[in-house]
């Protein structure tokens, strides 16, 4: 009843819509960093919207898989192959015991989601199936994991689903934003740099945070801790600018500048280290 | 009821923020906990209250949260509060391993203050300190009621490991670390006490409200308590405490 890593990528694990309340008890949020891209993977193999997926970031694992059953591949494009043979993201796939599932080149985004029938069955802790440090026992998948899947039928009428993700999901470079509690504190001049200055992700980038290239001037001080969310802009005494993402703390120092939207979120997930945005204000 | 002026602020597309003045006060503490006790009163399971020294989160689990209508609500449920009687809160005795094996900042700390080991030990021991929240690591308690004369900054060098329930002084805070993590913390000491259980249907003791103070025991006391919690026959000691 599993499926087997035979190779690990670069940052592999299960997740599934993330936790939620347990955040007064300091416990992150967790869950995919892109909703749009792992909702997506389980609704075209009609699975519950909160089935847990793997996640894979930049470089794909490679799995086998011993038991028969669908998946569906979203999110970060790199060429998927069934036994060598390729096969297409956000459509159904059909597997039979032995099949080998592996992956080429990336082309587009940086994270990928492959959904099984039923979701994968990682231990349930606090509410989700996610992985996370200090949460659950593992936090990444390691090569020889043996992931448990459910033996579940294929309903028919979802075989041949097949939906296009639009292409600036991936490649937009404006991440929709709302002014963060302390933007007021801002000066005009600092206000207007903000929504001006093209940002560039950096390479310590992960799923606790995106920290930005560069700093900018901050007389801003420190703030007595509060509460912030994934998606929370910080911005440090330094001037460094730091996106929290879905493993982030459940409270912080920095002064918060901006919020993300929900749908901002998952398209930062997707970007890599040297690609560059700028946020737009919504209102 | 209070006087203190709120401000209310759609903090993301599914969150809303309630702030008090901008201060660490145990007043702010007791108003702010009431309140949230009687927003989790009155609302259903798709929201999750999170509270700092003077602020609350509520997080909604809902794409469709019309913010507007939703603070009114909200604000009509803060006059509910002069109904509502006091919440009851704990003081909890957590013993604390100051021996210099576990507490490796301890004779640092006593030369900077050019006092002995005993009189840091008696200044950690006789305050009791408030728990206005938790947060930073799972299970991390943000204690309120430092002495003041062991205020100490910082380690220039953060220790890249720190043993789980190390006891450390930071700035004017002081704290347990949950889980072994890295931290640039004054390291006291140690405490063999649970604080974060994933897997426990209360995965922490304490509560936002509480109280704690510390109680010194020695190496074998350490060792024991460890013991008597691994063989499940160890219950932390607390007492209902209105402070």
């Amino acid at each position: 009843m599993m499926v087997e890593v035979l190779k690990t990528g670069l940052y592999d694990s299960i997740q599934d819509l993330g936790r939620f309340g347990y955040q007064h008890l300091g416990v992150p949020s967790s869950g995919v960093m892109d909703q749009y891209a792992a909702s997506l993977a389980n609704s075209i193999l009609g699975n519950q919207d909160h089935a847990a997926v793997l996640e894979f970031t930049v470089l794909a694992p490679t799995l086998k898989f011993h038991i028969a059953t669908a998946i569906c591949i979203t999110g970060m494009q790199s060429y998927p192959k069934l036994n060598g043979v390729a096969i297409e993201n956000n459509s159904v796939t059909h597997i039979k015991q032995q099949d080998v599932l592996t992956f080429g080149q990336r082309v587009l985004g940086c994270r990928g989601y492959i959904a099984v029938l039923g979701g994968f069955q990682s231990p349930n802790i606090m509410g989700s199936r996610s992985m996370c440090q200090h949460i659950t026992q593992q936090q990444r998948l390691t090569k020889n994991d043996q992931l448990d899947i459910l033996a579940q039928p294929l309903v028919d009428n979802h075989s041949n689903a097949h939906v296009k993700t639009p292409i600036s999901h991936f490649e937009t470079d404006k991440l929709h934003v709302f002014k963060g509690v302390e933007f007021g504190k801002l000066s005009k001049s600092q206000q207007q740099v903000l929504v001006q200055q093209e940002f560039t992700v950096s390479k310590d980038s992960n799923r606790m945070a995106y920290p930005l290239e560069g700093v900018l001037d901050n007389s801003l001080q420190s703030i007595i801790t509060g509460p912030v969310l994934p998606g929370t802009v910080q911005f440090t005494p330094a001037g460094q600018v730091i996106i929290l993402m879905r493993d982030c703390q459940t409270t912080g120092g920095y002064p918060r500048i901006l919020q993300l939207t929900e749908m901002a979120i998952n398209q930062l997930s997707q970007k890599t280290p040297g690609e560059k945005f700028t946020f737009k204000i919504a209102h | 009821m209070s006087s203190y002026k709120l401000t209310y602020t759609r903090f993301s597309e599914q969150s809303i923020l309630i702030q008090w003045p901008e201060k660490i006060d145990p007043k702010i503490l007791k108003d702010l906990l009431r309140y949230k006790e009687n927003i989790l009163k009155y609302s259903k399971d798709t929201i999750q209250v999170i509270n700092t020294y003077n602020a609350l989160l509520l997080a909604y689990n809902t794409f469709e949260l019309d913010y507007k209508n939703e603070i009114e609500r909200l604000k009509s449920l803060r006059n509910k509060v002069i109904a509502s009687k006091p919440l009851q809160s704990k003081l909890w005795k957590i013993p604390v391993c100051y021996d210099v094996k576990y507490g490796l900042d301890l004779e640092a700390l006593a030369a900077a203050k050019n006092c002995s080991i005993a009189e840091l030990i008696q200044w950690h021991t006789e305050a009791v300190y408030k728990v206005y929240f938790i947060g930073f690591l799972p299970g991390f308690l943000y204690l309120g009621g430092l002495d003041n004369r062991l205020i100490m900054p910082r380690r220039q060098r953060p220790r890249p490991h720190v043993l789980k329930g190390a006891v450390g002084i930071g700035g004017e805070q002081t704290g347990i670390y949950p889980n072994a993590s890295p931290g640039g913390w004054n390291i006291i000491g140690n405490s063999p006490i649970t604080f974060f259980d994933p897997e426990s249907e209360h995965p922490c003791f304490a509560n936002a409200g509480d109280s704690i103070q510390f109680v010194a025991i020695d190496l074998v006391g350490h060792a024991a308590i460890i013991e008597r919690i691994k063989n499940g026959n160890y219950k932390l000691e607390s007492e209902v405490y209105d402070g």
